[in-house]
C-alpha cells in the first residue's frame, strides 16, 4: 500500500506542477511580489540590503508555497476532482501530501533561484547546505500551512482571503524586514509563535555563519509545525468525505 | 458468500445528522451482470455509490466488493473498480490523452503499458482524433464517453456508473448505452444508478428500485413488469413505488 502511495504522491504532485504551478498567476505570486516588498525596503535604506536576504528568501518561501494552493485544492474540491483522486487507490492523506509537495517542489525551485540571484548580485558566500537544511523543513511547513487553510474553507475566494491574513501577518511579526529582537517584548512573545520566525532566524544565522549546532533547533520547531499543521489537514479532509 | 457475488451489502445505512439518506439496505450484485439501482432524484442511488466506492463512510451495516470489507480495505477495492461519478470530472486543463495517462499512473498502470492502454480506450471511444484537446473543449457527451474511459483504464473487474447518461442528447445517450452493453459482454460487472427507466429496462439483468432510501423490491425487469402486470418497466416502477396516483392528480389538477 505505501508503495501505492508514494507513486500516487509523486505523481499528483507533478500534475499539479504542470498544471498550476509553472503559470503567469503562481510565478507572480511566488517571486515577483517578494522581490518587489523587499526592493521597497532596499529603496528606503539601500546601505542594508544584505541584511534583507534572509528575509527575501523566507518571504519566497512562504509566498510560492502557497502560490497556487486555493486553486489546486479549493477549486478541485468544487468541480470535483479532487474527488477523483480520491477514487484511486491512494489513501487521503496521500492525496494531500500529493497537493502539499506540488507546492513544496515549486517553492523550491523558486526560492533556489531567489537565493542563487541574489548571493551573486551582493557578492555573498552562505553555506548552501545549511540553508537547504532550513529551506526544505520551511517550504513542507508552509505547504502544509496553505493546505490546511484551504480545506477548512469552501470556496476559493475564501481560502485566497484566508491565506492572506497568515501572509501578512508574518511578514510584519516574523523579523522579515524589521528584527524581532529590537521588536516589543509582547509581539516577540507572538513572533516565537510564528513559523516564519524561525526560517527567517535560522537562515539569519547561515548567513552570518552560524554553526550546524545552532541551526539544528530550528530545524525541529520547523518540522513540528509541519506535523501542527499536516495533521488536522488530513483530519479536516477526511471530514469533508465522510 | 457465494464465489460468484462481486458486490455484497447487509443492512448498509447512511445517516446525515437526523436525515435517512440510506435505510438498511441490502443486496447482492453476481459477476458480470448489469444491477440497475433505480429511483427518483434524493431516492439515496449516488449515496450508496459513494460508500461502496469509499466516498462515504457508511454509518452502520457492512458491505463487501469482490470479497473485500469496505470499510477496512477500501483501497486495496479501489484497485478493482472502476467510478465513472455523475459530474464528468476530469481535469479541464489536461488534454484527454494527458487525463488518460494521468490516471493509468494513479492506478499503477506499468509504465511501458500506458499509452498503448490510453490510445486503445481513445479509439475505442471514438475520441483518438481529438487525443490533444483539452479536455474543457469536450461536448458533455465526449467528456462522459472520456470519463468512462478513464475508468476504464486500470482494466477494472467492477465499474460504478452514476447516472451516466444524464444531461446527454438522444444521440450521445444512444452511444454510450452501447458502449455499456460492450462491456456487459466483455465480462465487466456494472452496477449501474439511473432514473430512466428505459435505459435500466435495456441494459440491466436485475434492478433494485430505491425510494427514499429504501429497497422496496429487486428482480430481473422482466418478472417486476409480470408481477405488476405492466409492459414497461417504467409503469412497473410507478405502480411498485406509488409514486403514480400522486402524479395522476397532480395531472387532473391542471
Amino acid at each position: 500500500m505505501w508503495r501505492d502511495n508514494l507513486r500516487g504522491i509523486f505523481y499528483i504532485a507533478l500534475k499539479d506542477i504542470r498544471t498550476y504551478y509553472f503559470k503567469p498567476p503562481a510565478v507572480s505570486w511566488g517571486i515577483v511580489f517578494p522581490i518587489t516588498w523587499i526592493l521597497a525596503f532596499y529603496l528606503r535604506n539601500p546601505q542594508s540590503f544584505e541584511e534583507l536576504v534572509p528575509g527575501l528568501i523566507a518571504m519566497t518561501i512562504l509566498f510560492s508555497t502557497t502560490a497556487a494552493e486555493a486553486v489546486n485544492i479549493n477549486f478541485e474540491l468544487r468541480v470535483g476532482s479532487l474527488e477523483r483522486l480520491l477514487l484511486a487507490p491512494i489513501s487521503i492523506p496521500a492525496v494531500l501530501l500529493g497537493k502539499v509537495l506540488g507546492g513544496v517542489v515549486f517553492g523550491f525551485i523558486m526560492t533556489l533561484a531567489v537565493t542563487i540571484g541574489s548571493t551573486i548580485v551582493l557578492g555573498l558566500h552562505p553555506d548552501f547546505l545549511k540553508i537547504i537544511l532550513i529551506l526544505v523543513p520551511s517550504l513542507f511547513v508552509f505547504s502544509s500551512l496553505g493546505a490546511l487553510l484551504c480545506v477548512m474553507v469552501k470556496e476559493v475566494f475564501e481560502a485566497q482571503t484566508l491565506l492572506n491574513f497568515p501572509r501578512f501577518l508574518m511578514i510584519f511579526l516574523s523579523g522579515v524586514v524589521y528584527p524581532v529582537s529590537k521588536m516589543p517584548v509582547v509581539l516577540q512573545y507572538f513572533s516565537y509563535a510564528l513559523p516564519l520566525t524561525y526560517t527567517v532566524e535560522s537562515l539569519r544565522l547561515s548567513f552570518s555563519g552560524g554553526s550546524y549546532k545552532m541551526i539544528f533547533p530550528y530545524i525541529l520547531i520547523l518540522i513540528s509545525f509541519f506535523f501542527l499543521f499536516m495533521l488536522p489537514a488530513v483530519k479536516l479532509l477526511y471530514k469533508k468525505f465522510e | 458468500m457465494n464465489e460468484d457475488t462481486v458486490i455484497q451489502t447487509f443492512n448498509l445505512t447512511k445517516l446525515y445528522g437526523e436525515i435517512i439518506a440510506v435505510d438498511r439496505v441490502s443486496f447482492e450484485v453476481k459477476k458480470g451482470e448489469i444491477f440497475g439501482f433505480l429511483g427518483p432524484n434524493g431516492a439515496g442511488k449516488t449515496t450508496t455509490i459513494r460508500m461502496l466506492t469509499g466516498l462515504s463512510r457508511p454509518t452502520d451495516g457492512k458491505a463487501s466488493i469482490l470479497g473485500l470489507d469496505i470499510n477496512s480495505r477500501i483501497v486495496e477495492i479501489k484497485k478493482y473498480i472502476g467510478i465513472v461519478p455523475e459530474i464528468s470530472n476530469l481535469y479541464d486543463e489536461l488534454s484527454a490523452i494527458d487525463n488518460l495517462l494521468f490516471m493509468a499512473q494513479l492506478y499503477g498502470v506499468p509504465r511501458r503499458k500506458r499509452r498503448e492502454r490510453a490510445e486503445e480506450l481513445l479509439k475505442t471511444f471514438r475520441l483518438h482524433e481529438r487525443k490533444d484537446s483539452l479536455f474543457r473543449t469536450f461536448s458533455r457527451g465526449m467528456k462522459r464517453a472520456l470519463t468512462i474511459a478513464a475508468a476504464l483504464i486500470h482494466n477494472p473487474k467492477v465499474l460504478f456508473l452514476d447516472e451516466p447518461t444524464a444531461g446527454l442528447d438522444v444521440v450521445a445517450a444512444r452511444s454510450l448505452r452501447n458502449l455499456i452493453s460492450n462491456l456487459h459482454q466483455q465480462g465487466i460487472t456494472i452496477f449501474l444508478t439511473t432514473h430512466y427507466l428505459e435505459e435500466a429496462d435495456l441494459l440491466c439483468d436485475h434492478v433494485a428500485i430505491l425510494v427514499k432510501g429504501k429497497i422496496l423490491t429487486i428482480d430481473t425487469p422482466q418478472v417486476l413488469k409480470a408481477k405488476t402486470d405492466k409492459k414497461s418497466l417504467e409503469e412497473a416502477f410507478m405502480k411498485i413505488t406509488g409514486l403514480e396516483p400522486e402524479i395522476l392528480i397532480i395531472e387532473k389538477g391542471k
